[in-house]
């Protein structure tokens, strides 16, 4: 099994008939998804890519049963697609579209509260459930399906400690990014609760990096909450220059947020195995599933 | 995008947040007619960079008339202002905020910024004095919040018990239209940061803004064009800018290894691999997955640009989004453009590897080193230690 996703997943493509939607939901066809419809405003009634094209999230859900989407819409109006998809309460969304104004994802953020909505991303690569269903732009090939649990802010490292799980033979239940953007949709946090209770889970990679405070949240639970299952953490930028931006919104250092040292220290005391270096996660998490085994 | 003090203040007087009568002069003869024009009296100036901690450096100077203002600006303009935040190399001193002094009195800190965890706008205030953001971060008590929300009033934190326990005795209902009025001011402008520091309350009873910072976020730029043409006299790093605009991130260091990688996540990981490898990175690069290759080529141009490189990493792990052909072939286009040769140490995996391959060959660029990114790394520095070639 998977968190978030499964076989049974239906998804909607809201922005599919742009260049990017086009090409990235063809993808996830290809890779198994089962893309059910697309939403463009004022193309309803077409069809793309041999599925229906609707003008409104609520009708492409009520007609095709669909549980999930995923945004391609640019940022000038991804807030409202993701606002859209919310008020037709739609179980599952994943938001792709980097670049959306901070301000507009506080306006999602409320618009979250009480509702019915887990929302993944936005600036995230997706959500992937190797051999079962791929709802993200993220590539493929080196993901095997298996049991280890892989919750990130970094598309490019996710890419990484994937191919370096597969290689050392673990395979993933469930790869998430939750996005490089300061203000986003699910954390760390929660996908460590989904790792816990998913029995095809038996090992829980988080990928950090310097700026925000997920690192903290997440050494804060895992301290109260207890370590279920083994987590081993990498975390990115001890070297990067102080209060500078480095590529992901979310790294800008704000207020009461920890460097890479001290997020590091935080998760070691929770439990947490760190990974000394990005190039021996997937090691890390072998020998610790060793020890835990023995 | 960090606006100057002067800008911030006028956006705050826009808002109806009292400042300082002030005017802004870029050479000591306007200091001194400005001077005169507020009728001779005490004025600070104050030099315009996008940096704290200026009076300690100088960079805040008195003047009681204006003949002492004129000098005093002949010292501090086309002069190299050295802060604590500026780095050694300091910021060039182009305008002066020439401003009336304030009568004193009691000194706030008050800020508003997004909360990334609770997904609000939290600010963030108390009473003020020297050094009060550092001490703050240090001991986050020290300082009253309250978490607002942007769209209705059941979102929004009690505003009023906020100022009261901001604690300006008997003034705290004067407090909080200032509060209301730097809130809305942060969502019109799409503000990331808004912060005052000090908030002075003058004998007489009224809160002025002596001090303000402003930073707008970057991403909402494009629904504020007026405020967007500020950047025009901003301080931004020229090569940084150019590379924004190739879909690009890139920093700047100051070591002899040049980067070359896709994604943020990976490049902070790159750097920690050459330092940890005993090497120095020239620069921080994330080429961002809407980079086409004519703009990864211009990218990896201003990696070519820098003297200092004496040998190029690529590290790059293809995407779905970008895969390692593009990348190379921007890589080879760059190349090709600056004429320049230079020790190659490349590391090439993931979406479309084999076809990357036959790119390199077509350019004539040498064989992917290791798919291993730390073997990689290692050879990289030791390269540009002479140990390798």
């Amino acid at each position: 099994m998977s968190i978030l996703i499964d076989a049974n997943t239906r998804v909607i493509s809201q922005g599919m008939t742009g260049f990017a939607g086009s090409y990235h939901t063809y993808r996830m066809m290809q890779y198994g998804t089962k893309i059910v419809a697309g939403v463009t405003p004022g193309k309803g009634g077409k069809e793309h890519l041999d599925v229906p094209v609707f003008d409104t999230v609520a009708e492409a859900k009520s007609t095709t049963k669909a549980n999930a989407s995923i945004i391609f819409v640019p940022p000038v109006s991804a807030a409202n697609a993701m606002i859209e998809a919310i008020e037709a309460e739609m179980p599952l969304i994943v938001t792709v579209t980097e670049r959306i104004p901070v301000l507009d994802m506080v306006r999602v953020r409320e618009m979250l509260v009480g509702s019915k909505t887990r929302l993944v991303g936005p600036n995230s690569q997706g959500v992937l459930a190797p051999d079962v269903c791929q709802i993200g732009v993220m590539a493929t090939d080196r993901s095997r399906r298996g049991s280890i649990g892989v919750v990130s802010r970094s598309a490019s490292l996710t890419s990484e400690v994937v191919a370096q799980l597969t290689a050392a033979g673990l395979g993933q239940s469930t790869s998430i990014g939750i996005g490089g953007d300061a203000v986003h949709g699910i954390g760390f946090v929660e996908c460590i609760k989904l790792f816990f209770d998913d029995p095809a889970t038996e090992g829980i990679v988080l990928i950090g990096e310097i700026g925000g405070n997920e690192e903290e949240q997440a050494a804060d639970f895992l301290r109260s909450a207890g370590m279920k299952k083994p987590v081993v953490a990498l975390i990115a930028g001890k070297h990067a220059p102080a209060a500078r931006r480095m590529g992901h919104a979310g790294t800008l250092t704000m207020h009461s947020t920890g460097t890479a040292d001290s997020k590091i220290d935080d998760l070691k005391k929770a439990g947490v195995a760190i990974a000394s270096s990005s190039h021996l996660v997937g090691a890390t998490m072998r020998e610790i599933l060793k020890e835990s085994a023995a | 995008m960090e606006l100057y003090e002067f800008q911030a203040k006028q956006l705050l007087a826009q808002y109806g947040v009292a400042t300082p009568e002030g005017r802004v002069a870029v050479t000591p003869e306007e200091v001194e007619r400005a001077v005169k024009d507020f009728g001779g009296r005490t004025v600070f100036l104050k030099a315009q960079i996008h940096a704290g901690d200026r009076a300690k450096a100088g960079g805040v100077r008195p003047a009681g008339s204006p003949a002492a203002a004129k000098l005093a600006a002949s010292e501090l303009l086309g002069r190299k202002l050295v802060t604590k935040q500026t780095g050694p190399e300091g910021h060039l001193v182009k305008r002066l905020l020439v401003e009336a002094a304030v009568e004193g009195g009691q000194e706030f800190y008050l800020a508003a910024m997004v909360e990334p965890f609770s997904g609000s706008i939290m600010f963030l205030g108390g009473a003020g004095g020297i050094d009060i953001e550092e001490r703050a971060a240090k001991d986050s008590s020290l300082l009253e919040r309250v978490h607002l929300g942007i769209s209705g009033e059941k979102k929004t934190g009690d505003i009023a018990a906020f100022c009261e326990r901001m604690g300006p005795k008997d003034h705290s209902a004067k407090l909080k239209p200032i509060v209301d009025r730097i809130h809305k001011a942060f969502i019109e402008l799409d503000a990331t940061l808004i912060e005052i520091n000090p908030l002075v309350l003058t004998k007489s009873g009224d809160f002025i803004a002596l001090d303000a910072k402003i930073i707008l976020d970057d991403n909402a730029l494009f629904r504020h064009p007026d405020l967007a043409e500020l950047r025009e006299m901003d301080e931004i790093d020229e090569i940084e800018l150019k590379a924004q605009r190739s879909q690009i991130n890139f920093v700047r260091l100051d070591g002899d290894i040049g980067v070359v990688v896709n994604g943020a996540g990976l490049g902070l990981a790159t750097l920690d691999l050459l330092h940890a490898a005993g090497g120095k990175p020239a620069n921080f690069m994330d080429i961002r997955t809407t980079a086409k290759s004519l703009d990864i080529a211009n990218g990896i141009g201003l990696v070519l640009d820098n003297p200092k490189v004496k040998v190029l990493f690529v590290n790059v792990f293809g995407g779905g989004m970008q895969p390692c052909d593009t990348i190379i072939e921007g890589l080879g286009i760059a190349l090709r453009r600056k004429g320049r040769v230079l020790p190659m140490v490349l590391r090439v995996t993931g979406n479309n590897e084999d076809i990357a391959k036959v790119r390199l060959e077509s350019f004539g660029l040498p064989k992917i080193h290791s798919t291993d990114m730390w073997q990689a790394a290692q050879r990289a520095v030791a390269v540009a230690q002479g140990k390798a070639q």
